[in-house]
């Protein structure tokens, strides 16, 4: 073997799953625009995070690190936008999550609902931590990591990606 | 040929954008002294480097001017004391000047006010060398105008009398000499009686009734009636006065109003009218008459 020359291989380009035009940021932005209009008329949806659910299944399908963190810089920055918070409160927790699912999506099975279930739940709980280390950190305001409505909320969104995540499927391009 | 897999590409990408969000956040975020995050980061990620390198430069430069250069300091001590020496001298001579022009001051205010009767400023240069003898001698003489029996006096009270004169200089009896006296009044009772002097700083005015009401404190005015010094000005102040009970008349010590012992600007009163007994009975004409000499 000789040692000549010395190359940079680059990470193996892992995008399993395709979707079709605009699929992905028509998602988003339907995720977003409910997320805003859904508490207004009822106060249950109060628990749901949707554009967090659409970070968690696309990082988990698309499998490539680079691009899920790049999409849940995307998605948090136009949740900051869309909100009061300072822009990257939500960006740097959905950076995270985008990145972590999928470093996760390319290693283990995410297609089994109770898969989906837990990690959704898993993610929403890193989700939250970051967001509150990132307002504690910087804004000095200090946040309780777990309190039950928090649980809750975990719960209903695990749940409602279960139902979620397969009418996203069929868009996949197979 | 050997791979390098760069695992490290994503997490490279990850810390970027993160980092590029941080900042992000920074920018847009006040610190509760409402300030920038982003300058209070950048301010607190430098200055320990500028405290540090102020550290350093003020240790060398105490060390060096604490160390090395000293062999400098002592010469500089010797030339500042020599320097505070000088501004020392200085100052005692600006102060001296000072209390100089606020006597020429009242000098010239005293005239200025009593402006009908001549005056002649006059500089004392010496004093008598004779202990017993009370004497002054001024740089006023007969060129200046001066003449035997004029009267002495400052803003402060009556000096004493021109005993002899010079052409550039003259000789001045103090009010306090054995050999002096002036016509007085007690500004109370307006009670007439001669002031003498005794030889020492204090006066003695003579001639007082015993039956007089006469307190320590009391003025002491001259008379005019000597013709040599006008009415009311001051001679004294009373300090002791006790009814004598060898004689009708009181003991009465007065107290100089000028301090004869520390005069340095006299005037000279250029309206002299000569005590005789001739002259006793037209007061007013004599009067006339010193009003007219220069």
């Amino acid at each position: 073997m000789e040692l000549t020359e010395v190359r940079f291989r680059s990470e193996p380009h892992i995008e399993v799953h395709k979707y079709a035009g605009g699929v992905v940021a028509g998602a988003v932005v339907l995720a977003l625009v409910l997320q805003a209009f859904l508490p207004v008329h009822f106060q249950w949806a109060s628990y749901l995070e949707l554009p967090l659910l659409v970070t968690i299944y696309f990082a988990l399908s698309k499998r490539n690190p680079s691009s899920g963190l790049l999409l849940g810089m995307a998605i948090g920055l136009l949740q900051d936008s869309l909100s009061h918070t300072p822009l990257g409160l939500y960006g740097i927790a959905k950076t995270l999550v985008g990145f972590a699912g999928s470093s996760i999506g390319s290693r283990i099975d995410v297609e089994h609902p109770i898969a989906r279930f837990l990690l959704t739940i898993g993610f929403f709980f890193f989700h939250h931590f970051v967001y509150a280390l990132t307002r504690g950190l910087l804004l000095e305001q200090h946040e309780t990591f777990v309190t039950l409505p928090l649980l809750i909320a975990a719960v209903v969104n695990g749940a409602l990606a279960v139902a979620l995540f397969p009418l996203l499927d069929r868009f996949r391009k197979s | 040929m050997i791979a390098i897999p760069s695992r490290h590409r994503s997490l490279t990408l990850l810390a970027g954008v993160v980092a590029a969000q941080v900042l992000l956040l920074a920018i847009q975020i006040k610190s509760a002294s409402q300030v920038r995050m982003i300058r209070v980061w950048t301010v607190e990620l430098l200055s320990p480097i500028q405290r540090a390198s102020a550290w350093t430069i003020d240790g060398l430069k105490s060390g060096w001017n604490g160390y090395i250069n000293l062999h400098h300091a002592k010469k500089e001590n010797l030339e500042l004391h020599a320097e505070l020496d000088k501004l020392k001298l200085r100052n005692a001579d600006l102060e001296s000047r000072a209390a100089e022009a606020d006597r020429l001051a009242a000098l010239l205010n005293f005239r200025e006010v009593h402006s009908q009767t001549p005056m002649l400023p006059a500089r004392v240069i010496g004093a008598s060398p004779d202990a017993s003898s009370r004497m002054l001698n001024i740089n006023r003489g007969s060129r200046d105008g001066v003449r035997r029996d004029m009267g002495v006096i400052t803003p402060d009270g009556v000096v004493g009398k021109i005993l002899a004169v010079y052409p550039d200089t003259s000789q001045v009896l103090l009010l306090s000499d054995k050999e002096s006296g002036v016509g007085a009044i007690l500004a109370t009772t307006r009670t007439q009686g001669p002031v003498k002097g005794l030889g020492d700083p204090m006066l003695e005015m003579d001639y007082i009734s015993n039956d007089e009401k006469v307190s320590p404190g009391d003025r002491v005015l001259t008379s005019g009636l000597d013709h040599i010094f006008p009415k009311d000005l001051p001679v004294g102040t009373v300090a002791e006065a006790a009814p004598d009970r060898k004689s009708p008349f009181m003991r009465i010590l007065v107290r100089p109003a000028a301090n004869l012992d520390r005069l340095e600007e006299v005037l000279v009163l250029l309206s002299r009218q000569e005590f005789t007994i001739s002259d006793q009975a037209a007061p007013a004409a004599a009067g006339k008459a010193a009003g007219k000499q220069p």
